[in-house]
């Protein structure tokens, strides 16, 4: 008997636990108030589900067992019942009520326009993030990090294979945090299953939604919202901090801002070999241009222009530079003028203008960039 | 027996309903302006304030987003303002052509939280007009604006977005 | 369009020559005979269900493992997005169409449908559409690559220039299901035998009516919304360009306005299938009749209000969450009630286990399971957590495949027999049923936990935690696939030959169906029959 109930109580009671328990088979409970409550929210209306369920296909299989024909059963003749239809009419009504409630209060406690401790603008473009700290003069592009040959299938994978950025997106942890989403292109939309934060960006509009930490770590999610050939390979890697330690991040990410504007600075004055640019290019190509414009550099025919033989590429340095700062609005091509440093510009340009057999022996220096970029800005 | 009044009216019926998905984008407009759906505030000029509560502060602050491909750098003087209801506010943004031909920049404005759009009010902003920019051209634009004193009590911070956009090329197309 | 006069014309046209189908293609090309249009919409919807699924497979052997091996992004987004058009345009609808054709004229005793000769053209525009289509995949660039529901600015701005040709399919998938949705409306008002009325239409014909209503009002919203992104690609306006004045999100309530009732035009009739079956093998009359009737209706009405619940995410304001989810919560009380009424329906009754009966307890039972999962997707809060998700995928498979699907092979295999008038080889069709239902089960079932644990839906690989399941799920869909081709071996031995039926095919099956001879003649009752 013991034995026996011990056993059962085990696999109606235990087993189910551990396995709703596990973030393979369930949501996760998060590491905010609002994501607890959106997981408890979730287990209620499931259990509820399942109750309702259990019920009425007992009643279903008792029938299909005991009223077979095979076994005797004569049909019998009553076809409606205004009482019974009544009744199963409004106990779901209840039920859905019940539901209602804690819905409705979590619902509410999410919209929140209390004043927050910081404001962070996120800005989807096809297919990366960027993250402006707003009023604090920081602000920068995250990207996918896993290499292509594990994409490809060429070297192991690693364990957080598409679930890592160059630069995660730094918070601090007991402070509300406000997001406001936008995007550059199409819809995207910015989503932490650990802050139960799912919100899209929307092209010429703000969206506003917060969290608020409990714990130091580091989460994942993904862009949710399909956004075009890439929508799989934009990863949201947010690094919560304790408070005091985001004070640190922040005052170093200005000081090294500070820093590579004297970097590019000196760049000015410099002549760089062309084997390190191309180095160099072959790097941000693949991080920045790969996407459309393909490893090859042959495009994808009608959707991305090839780049080898390309007319733009082979001919005129400056409209080549031209296209690369400002993009081709109206079309995928974006501006990259903000995106990367002039060092990164001069060498992706010179990458292409001698890759695949575009041999132009050109050799694009920073000096010419920020020419080209002073040039805009400065004529008439 | 004849098919041909039931056939009309259901003909009716899909020419209207035809009709009602296009009848749908000046009701949307509606439908936001009523409830603030989507932060999308009025693109017109609105009447004077009439009175101010001294009582209470808001913060609002500025963002603008230049689209992808849009030469424009436009920027509020100051990232945020502190507001009492009713006052009126102007604020300065720098607006440049970055790009060295002439282009037309339209500034569309959003609010958030969505539900304080509709209490933002705008006297005078560049984003009621097409703005045409000469090349390399600076201009200051001056943004006159003040908070409805019926703003919902739990609205603390208000963020007014600015998302410009380049329809040099729109404007080519429809002269 | 047809007077009186055209109407004798009609049908001394028919007493001259047309009581035999003329021979070949023409026969096919030609046809006004309901029967004939009905077999033609169910032949080319099972073609369209296995091209449909040849993209699944496709989609799934790129999904069995993580990392790139078969396909590059650009076009998975196209199996995704074509899959899903075929499945919804080509394969669930033109089935309930067929269905509608064959069986509304003989369930009512009317001879034909009303609009004959529309009903030829509403069949025949719609293979064009697909060709259209499936054409685009072989242009430079691609298909459609912005998923089915096509949202701005991805389909505008950003999508290629074949983007008009699935504009026209589209337009022209519209126009061929509201001319069927017309012929199906006054065929049911003005065509039922006399004594025929409404509270004694059998429920697949009501089902029907609600359905062919929403059509006509959903469909041409659906075809402004294509119109509209046409004008925004090629021709400058910017209904969905914040640029000059429009808005991206009034897209997606143009095309939920759409969306959540074409849901329902997909589920409807598979209610009226099943209320049809379930008696019939329960040997009892339907329970709750009348509240069947109003239950469908009122998810009908109810459906026109609950759009924006598709939208939780793209930022709206709180009272607009709130009505949503409550509007959207309460669709269960009348989904409810149709579970009930079944299950009363087959309580105290005296069960066989038919083929056609089969398919329908695992309908209930499924198609259940599906309406669970959208309640929880009703909750906005924990749909900010379910939104885009394999989850979604999980649900909206559950209904449509194991609640449409099932229900049309539940139906084929109730009226095969009467089509045809030999009986299907019934051991491979209880083949046919529980390799689909097991494998259904493997393919979809784990689909709830990898969304559930964060998988987002459209994407062409994954982060390592999601590879278990996902070669589960790869697997589960290769054996649904399969399992499906012994569905069309099922359904060609039967048309070839089998054993002789009755009239009256199943002995405890009701309705002026089972009177006509088996196989239906070519012309029924041109004489209406006489109801008790």
């Amino acid at each position: 008997m013991g034995k026996l109930s011990s056993t059962l109580w085990l696999i109606l009671f235990v087993l189910p636990q551990q396995v709703l328990a596990n973030n393979q088979f369930n949501m996760r409970k998060g590491v905010t108030d609002i994501s607890n409550d959106v997981y408890q929210l979730h287990m209620t209306i499931f259990i509820i589900c399942c109750v309702i369920g259990v019920i009425v296909f007992a009643a279903m299989f008792w029938a299909l067992i005991h009223h077979r024909k095979s076994k005797g059963a004569k049909p019998a003749q009553f076809h409606e019942s205004t009482k019974v239809e009544i009744l199963w009419t409004a106990i779901p009504f209840v039920i859905l009520i019940a539901m209602a409630v804690p819905a409705t209060k979590t619902l509410i406690s999410m919209e929140d326009a209390s004043k927050a401790d910081l404001t962070i603008k996120i800005t989807g473009s096809q297919w990366k993030w960027h993250y402006e700290y707003m009023g604090e003069d920081v602000a920068f592009y995250s990207i996918l990090s896993t290499p292509q040959e594990q994409i490809t299938n060429q070297v192991d994978k690693s364990s957080t294979y598409l679930l890592e950025v160059d630069k995660p997106l730094v918070l601090p942890i007991n402070q509300k945090v406000r997001f406001l989403m936008t995007s550059d292109d199409v819809i995207h939309s910015w989503w932490v299953p650990d802050f139960a934060v799912k919100k899209d960006a929307n092209p010429g509009f703000i969206n506003e939604t917060w969290t608020k930490i409990n714990e130091e770590g580091i989460y994942r999610g993904q862009c949710a919202e399909l956004c075009g050939k890439d929508h799989g390979f934009m990863p949201v890697v947010v690094e919560a901090k304790s408070e005091q330690a985001f004070a640190n991040w922040l005052s170093e990410a200005k000081q090294a801002k500070a820093n590579a504007a004297i970097a590019d600075a000196a760049l000015l004055d410099q002549i760089l070999p062309k084997e390190e640019l191309m180095t160099l290019g072959e790097q941000v190509y693949m991080a920045s241009c790969a996407a459309c414009h393909q490893p090859t550099g042959m495009g994808l025919p009608g959707v991305f222009p090839a780049l080898k033989g390309s007319p733009v590429v082979l001919g005129d340095i400056k409209d080549h530079i031209d296209v690369v700062l400002h993009g081709r609005p109206g079309t995928a091509m974006q501006a990259f003028d903000k995106q990367l440093s002039i060092k990164q510009l001069a060498a992706v340009i010179t990458y292409k203008r001698n890759a695949w057999g575009n041999d132009t022996g050109d050799v694009i220096q920073p000096s010419q960039i920020q020419a080209a970029i002073d040039a805009t800005s400065e004529a008439k | 027996m004849s098919h041909a009044p039931l056939l009309k009216r259901l003909v009716v019926i899909c020419v209207g309903m035809f009709a009602f998905a296009f009848a749908l984008v000046p009701l949307y407009d509606v439908f936001c302006d009523v409830t603030g759906l989507n932060g999308k505030p009025s693109l017109e000029q609105a009447k004077q304030s009439t009175s101010v509560n001294e009582a209470r502060e808001i913060d609002v602050s500025f963002t603008t987003h230049a689209q992808s491909g849009a030469p424009f750098e436009v920027q509020s003087h100051e990232y945020s303002v502190v507001v009492k209801p009713g006052a009126m506010r102007e604020v300065l943004f720098r607006a440049k052509n970055t790009s060295n031909e002439d282009k037309v920049m339209q500034a569309v404005p959003s609010v958030s939280p969505g539900k304080a759009a509709k209490y933002l009010h705008k006297i005078a902003c560049f984003c009621f007009d097409q703005q045409p920019l000469k090349a390399g051209e600076e201009v200051e634009f001056k943004l006159l604006f003040y908070v409805d004193t019926q703003l919902p009590e739990d609205v603390e911070e208000l963020t007014l977005s600015y998302t410009v956009f380049d329809i040099s090329r729109q404007i080519v197309a429809s002269n | 369009m047809s007077s009186v006069t055209e109407q004798q014309h009609d049908q001394a046209a028919h007493h001259d020559g047309h009581h035999h189908p003329a021979k070949g293609f023409k026969r096919w090309l030609y046809t006004t005979n309901h029967k004939d249009i009905g077999s033609l919409y169910l032949i080319f919807s099972l073609t369209m269900f296995l091209i449909g699924g040849a993209m699944a497979m496709v989609i799934r052997a790129e999904l069995f493992q993580p990392g790139l091996q078969l396909v590059e992004p650009h076009f998975f987004n196209q199996m995704t997005t074509v899959h899903g058009l075929i499945m919804v345009f080509g394969a669930v609808m033109p089935a309930f169409t067929g269905l509608a054709n064959w069986m509304v004229p003989l369930m009512i005793g009317a001879p034909d449908m009303a609009l004959p000769r529309m009903n030829n053209w509403s069949f025949w525009i719609l293979p064009f559409a697909f060709i259209i289509l499936l054409a685009s995949l072989f242009m430079p660039g691609g298909g459609p690559a912005f998923g089915w529901t096509f949202y701005a600015p991805l389909s505008t701005t950003y999508s290629n220039d074949n983007t008009a040709l699935f504009v026209f399919a589209v337009h022209i998938m519209g126009i061929s299901s509201i001319m069927g949705a017309i012929n199906v409306i006054v065929t049911i008002v003005n065509l039922r035998a006399p004594g025929m009325t409404w509270m004694k239409l059998p429920l697949f014909v009501w089902t029907w009516l609600i359905t062919a209503f929403l059509l006509i009002a959903v469909m041409p919203v659906l075809a402004g919304a294509v119109t509209m992104v046409l004008t925004d690609k090629y021709f400058a306006t910017s209904f969905f360009d914040a640029a000059g004045g429009g808005d991206p999100v009034m897209f997606q309530h143009i095309f939920w306005f759409f969306g959540h009732p074409e849901v329902y035009i997909m589920i409807l009739p598979a209610f009226g299938i099943i209320s049809t079956i379930v008696p019939t093998f329960s040997r009892k009359k339907l329970f709750g009749y009348a509240s069947m009737v109003y239950a469908t209706s009122s998810i009908a009405l109810l459906s026109f209000i609950v759009w924006a619940h598709h939208m939780f995410t793209t930022g709206m304001p709180v009272a607009g969450e709130l009505f949503f989810m409550y509007a959207t919560m309460l669709i269960s009380v009348p989904t409810g009630v149709k579970v009930f009424n079944w299950v009363a329906t087959m309580w105290r009754g005296s069960i066989s286990f038919e083929v056609p009966m089969l398919f329908s307890i695992a309908f209930i039972v499924l198609f259940t399971l599906g309406g669970f999962s959208g309640l929880m997707l009703a909750i906005t809060p924990a749909d900010f957590q379910y939104h885009d998700t394999y989850f979604v995928v999980a649900h909206f498979h559950y209904v449509l495949v194991t609640g449409a699907i099932f229900s049309i092979m539940a139906g084929a295999y109730y009226w095969l027999p009467k089509w045809t008038g030999n009986m299907f080889n019934i051991t491979l069709a209880k083949w046919h049923f529980w390799l689909s239902l097991v494998s259904v089960n493997v393919l979809f079932f784990p689909m709830h936990f990898v969304g559930l644990a964060g998988m987002p839906r459209r994407i062409p690989d994954y982060a390592l935690q999601f590879a278990d399941f996902n070669a589960i799920i790869s697997i589960g869909g290769f054996a649904f696939g399969l399992s499906q081709l012994l569905f069309v071996v099922v359904v060609f031995k039967c048309a070839r030959g089998g054993d002789k039926v009755p009239a009256k095919v199943w002995d405890g099956a009701e309705g002026l169906e089972w009177e006509v001879a088996s196989p239906a003649p070519y012309h029924t009752f041109e004489t209406p029959p006489e109801i008790k």
